[in-house]
């Protein structure tokens, strides 16, 4: 076990735990965020740097700070470590920066973009971002092409996460899409047209953190936060057959896996689940799924909220609130 | 001219065979280290040498050498990096051409010294004739017993191969080099793992510099303790420059750490002073990465004292009012060069170069490359020159790999010593639309044409 | 279109480079047959020779076109028989680089990027070659041209034009001029 304390919260977590995830035992606020790491793929992370944060004491063995900001998802946490997120104007600054880069080609074209509502670049900017562009020049662009006859891709979109190829890779028999070219005109892609065809490609889907992959039998349905989110089930003999329904009425609009609060997906659905059972007569209703109150998805009160929880995280903020004023206020 | 080592023998016709390289006491490391001495004990003398990483980083090479995970049960591995790529250095590409047996004779030191049974050269692909002439020279060296199995009838055997890149800057980078050499896309790893512990194939690795294992041959047949009586202070040995730019003469001189940079710059035994009887503006003088310095900054040092050929003067003040010896890529400008366009071209390197895996430099690099363009074209404006500090800043040290630093520090230096001169692209934005503006009319600073009236 | 494959002697080329690395790890010899692959097939990789290669070292076609598209030496498109790539970076430029693409726009009637009709020449800019002591300097294929001039260059037109070979990773065709 090592100990170790982030934004002065002391946690002790399993030997080999990365900082982010020994942040997100806390929870709350000094969770980094995270756009390309993805905890169910192996080898994500490192590579969009959102999650960067400083290391002030490398460990009780070792003292000495980190000469860089370190990647949180990819540095693993020693006994006696000190590490500042949210408390050092360093890597609010640092990840300011990384968020306007990411943004920098992004077409911010929210309005007509599926994914909006449900995006984590887009409230990784509304956290983080400026509200205007230091950029002057053209924006980067693609071709929008199907990957299948269920998946669009908008490279347009794509912040090179590379999640979906560690999905082809990790899910799927034979991956026949990935990263080409280099540098700015990098795009994911199956370079020749090819379908990416199987059982778990629509996983792809819902690892994507923007709208450059999304769910042709969705597309233009509906705003997310116009339809209603339930937990369902059904045997399945291909995968755990656990899914959310998105559906407006009686009708089901989506299908998609469920994710946790760091949206996640945790178990992988198949296809079939997918895209081929919309028909709420298909599933057994396990009632509304929970969704995270800032989320504007949850703003159409589908859901009625456990007031006690709702108590209890509120404590908590502003419990840690008063915990991060404590310099200028300790001295009347 | 000083002392010279890897460049000795030149001269001497026939030197790239390996029958003439014999003849100069070619190979004569190999026959001292495999069958006088053990593996430790070659390595001791490395770290004896002080000798210090020749690619650019500096980091001394024993020490490197020590890290090397000696408790594993997997292979070692030897790799050299021979994918010299950054701008204003040609060194290792004349070495190979011309002695390139002196790397085949470093590799089989090295090689037993680290306990590899394979090693690898990583050249650049472009460098093709060089592969044909160190695909020769490993030929011979396998028919003269110097590689294969049982060298010299010891117990090592050892097999040499060399790769080629593919055209890719980054590959450079050790951790891109071995991505590559793995038949991947050249995109660096995350540390940890370091390559002594997780390299090649997950084995135990030591990444090095042409430079870095030809010089292993000299310190094993002279010993440590001798070589690093050699240059100055922590630089200890020779180093290979590679002299380009406005100069009489550019070319690759074998220096010993610790020429004053003056004389290196207008001895006509190094680079023959400034061509067409110009005034010299700046230099760069470790590849393009580095910090340009102008010329009072690179011939004294702020305090006043002559700069040597170091990598302590040369890196004396920081970044204020200092650079780096880098990889000795030794950049030139006359009175009629325009900063901006120069570091316009770097950058444009730059972000042709860039992997794209994190998201600072793939990002970043274009966006300066834009800005920088069109300031040198006529279309800056007021805010530009803040801009370009500020996003160089927001990549500096917050990428995956050195290619973020080595791209924004040209930026940065440049605004630094010559903001002037970005001042003047906004200002006269129909003067510099013509791309010789400087030939036409050298930039001359403000203060400097305050003191001409 | 005939199958794509390689001679019987670029074939026993190709086996002796797998041998280079160890069991299982022959991926490692994707970028040297790329090249010989390159050299064998016109100068250029198109799809049918990347699965090629794809099936000669086991691997998907995908992790090919990923590795061919990364890299700046091969050519995902045909190119002119002389593939001329002058280097424009800091160094060359310093020396007059810019002189030399634009005597070679004029003498070819092409820009930079194009191919001549006749389909002898294809022009582009590159960054830095490792030649900056020797600059202005050009590649054309395996061979570097160095210390470049105007008429420097307008000899290299005539010699290439006069050539039947084309400069490859596996066959130089250096020019004296």
């Amino acid at each position: 076990m090592a100990k170790v304390t982030i934004d002065g919260i002391e946690v002790e977590v399993a030997d080999g735990t990365t900082i982010l995830n020994a942040a997100r035992q806390i929870g709350g606020e000094v969770v980094p965020p995270a756009m390309c790491y993805y905890s169910s793929l192996k080898d994500t992370g490192g590579k969009c740097r959102v999650c960067l944060v400083k290391v002030t004491q490398g460990s009780a063995k070792d003292p000495r700070p980190m000469p860089k900001l370190v990647a949180s998802c990819r540095t693993p946490v020693m006994d006696g470590m000190v590490v500042q997120n949210i408390t050092s104007p360093e890597v609010l600054e640092a990840r300011k920066g990384v968020v306007e880069f990411l943004l920098l080609n992004h077409p911010l074209d929210c309005p007509v973009c599926d994914q909006a509502g449900e995006c984590d670049l887009q409230n990784l900017s509304y956290e983080h971002g400026v509200g205007k562009t230091r950029y002057e020049e053209d924006r980067r662009t693609f071709e929008k092409i199907d990957i299948g006859d269920k998946i669009k891709l908008h490279m347009t979109r794509c912040i090179l996460c590379y999640r979906c190829t560690f999905v082809a890779d990790q899910l799927t028999q034979e991956r026949v899409h990935g990263v080409l070219n280099r540098g700015d005109a990098s795009e994911i892609s199956t370079y020749i047209e090819k379908a990416v065809d199987n059982d778990f490609s629509g996983n792809m889907i819902d690892v994507c953190p923007v709208g450059a992959l999304t769910d042709k039998t969705f597309r233009f349905k509906s705003r997310v936060w116009f339809t209603k989110p339930l937990d369902a089930h059904r045997d399945c003999d291909k995968c755990c057959g656990k899914v959310v329904l998105w559906t407006k009425g009686d009708d089901v609009l989506r299908v998609s896996a469920r994710k946790d609060q760091y949206n996640e997906v945790k178990e992988y659905i198949c296809n079939e689940c997918r895209y081929d059972h919309k028909d709420m007569k298909d599933w057994t209703i396990e009632g509304p799924r929970h969704i995270d109150r800032h989320s504007v998805i949850s703003q159409n009160h589908y859901e009625k909220i456990d007031m006690q929880k709702l108590k209890l995280d509120i404590d908590r903020q502003l419990t840690f609130q008063k915990g991060k004023q404590l310099p200028e206020t300790t001295n009347p | 001219m000083g002392r010279q080592i890897l460049l000795e023998h030149i001269n001497v016709p026939g030197i790239n065979t390996f029958d003439v390289y014999r003849k100069h006491g070619g190979y004569a490391s190999v026959e001292k280290a495999l069958k006088t001495m053990t593996p430790d004990e070659v390595t001791e003398e490395v770290k004896k040498s002080g000798l210090r990483g020749r690619g650019g980083a500096g980091f001394p090479a024993g020490m490197k050498w020590s890290f090397l995970d000696r408790k594993s049960e997997k292979p070692r591995y030897l790799v050299c990096n021979a994918d010299e790529s950054e701008p204003g250095t040609f060194k290792d590409r004349y070495l190979m051409e011309k002695i390139p047996h002196v790397l085949i004779e470093g590799m089989i030191t090295s090689s037993y010294a680290l306990g590899a049974k394979t090693s690898y050269i990583y050249v650049r692909g472009e460098y093709m004739y060089i592969i044909r002439i160190l695909e020769q020279a490993i030929e011979e060296a396998y028919a003269k017993g110097f590689l294969g199995k049982n060298i010299l009838g010891t117990d090592y055997s050892l097999d040499l191969y060399v790769q080629p890149g593919g055209g890719a800057y980054i590959c450079g980078e050790e951790t891109a080099l071995l991505e590559s050499l793995e038949g991947k896309r050249g995109n660096p790893r995350l540390k940890p793992p370091f390559p002594a512990v997780a390299g090649l194939y997950a084995s135990p690795t030591v990444v090095n510099n042409v430079e870095t294992i030809a010089t292993v041959c000299a310190i094993v047949n002279m010993g440590g303790d001798e070589y690093a009586k050699i240059g100055i202070g922590k630089s200890t040995g020779t180093k290979l420059i590679s002299a380009s730019g406005h100069i009489n003469k550019p070319g690759v001189y074998e220096i010993e750490l610790g020429l004053p940079v003056e004389e290196f710059i207008y001895s006509d035994q190094y680079c023959g002073g400034i061509w067409k009887g110009r005034k010299m503006k700046a230099v760069v003088a470790g590849g393009s990465s580095v910090p340009i310095l102008p010329t009072e900054l690179i011939l004294k040092t702020a305090k006043g004292e002559p700069r040597l050929m170091s990598y302590e003067s040369l890196s004396d003040g920081g970044f204020v009012s200092g650079t780096m010896l880098g990889s000795g890529g030794f950049i030139v400008m006359d009175e009629t060069a325009c900063i901006v366009r120069n570091l316009w071209t770097f950058t444009r390197f730059y972000h042709h170069e860039s992997c794209g895996q994190c998201s600072p430099c793939r990002e970043g690099t274009g966006w300066m490359e834009k800005v920088l363009h069109r300031l040198e074209h006529g279309h800056g404006h007021e805010g530009d020159i803040d801009l370009l500090v500020d996003v160089a800043k927001k990549i500096e040290g917050n990428t995956i790999c050195p290619l973020g630093d080595a791209a924004a520090w040209p930026v940065a230096s440049a605004i630094r010593h010559f903001r002037e001169e970005f001042e003047y692209h906004v200002r006269y934005p129909e003067k510099v639309k013509n791309p010789k503006h400087f030939e036409l009319e050298p930039f001359v600073p403000a203060a400097a044409a305050m003191a001409t009236v | 279109m005939s199958k794509v494959e390689f001679s019987p002697d670029t074939l026993a080329l190709a086996q002796r480079i797998i041998k280079r690395y160890p069991e299982g790890r022959q991926k490692s010899a994707l970028l040297p047959l790329l090249h010989v692959a390159q050299a064998e097939f016109d100068g250029w990789l198109s799809p049918e020779t990347m699965d090629y290669v794809a099936s000669l070292l086991n691997i998907k076609p995908i992790e090919v076109y990923e590795v061919a598209s990364f890299y700046t030496m091969y050519n995902l498109k045909p190119v002119g028989k002389c593939l001329i790539e002058v280097c424009q970076t800091g160094p060359c430029w310093l020396r007059g680089a810019d002189d030399i693409v634009e005597h070679f726009e004029k003498k070819l009637g092409i820009k930079v990027g194009e191919t001549t009709a006749d389909g002898m020449f294809t022009l582009k800019t590159v960054e830095c070659l490792g030649s900056c002591g020797t600059a202005p300097m050009l590649q054309c294929g395996a061979d570097y041209y160095e210390n470049l001039t105007t008429e420097k260059v307008d000899t290299l037109i005539e010699k290439l034009r006069a050539s039947d070979n084309r400069s490859t990773y596996m066959k130089s065709n250096m020019q004296e001029l």
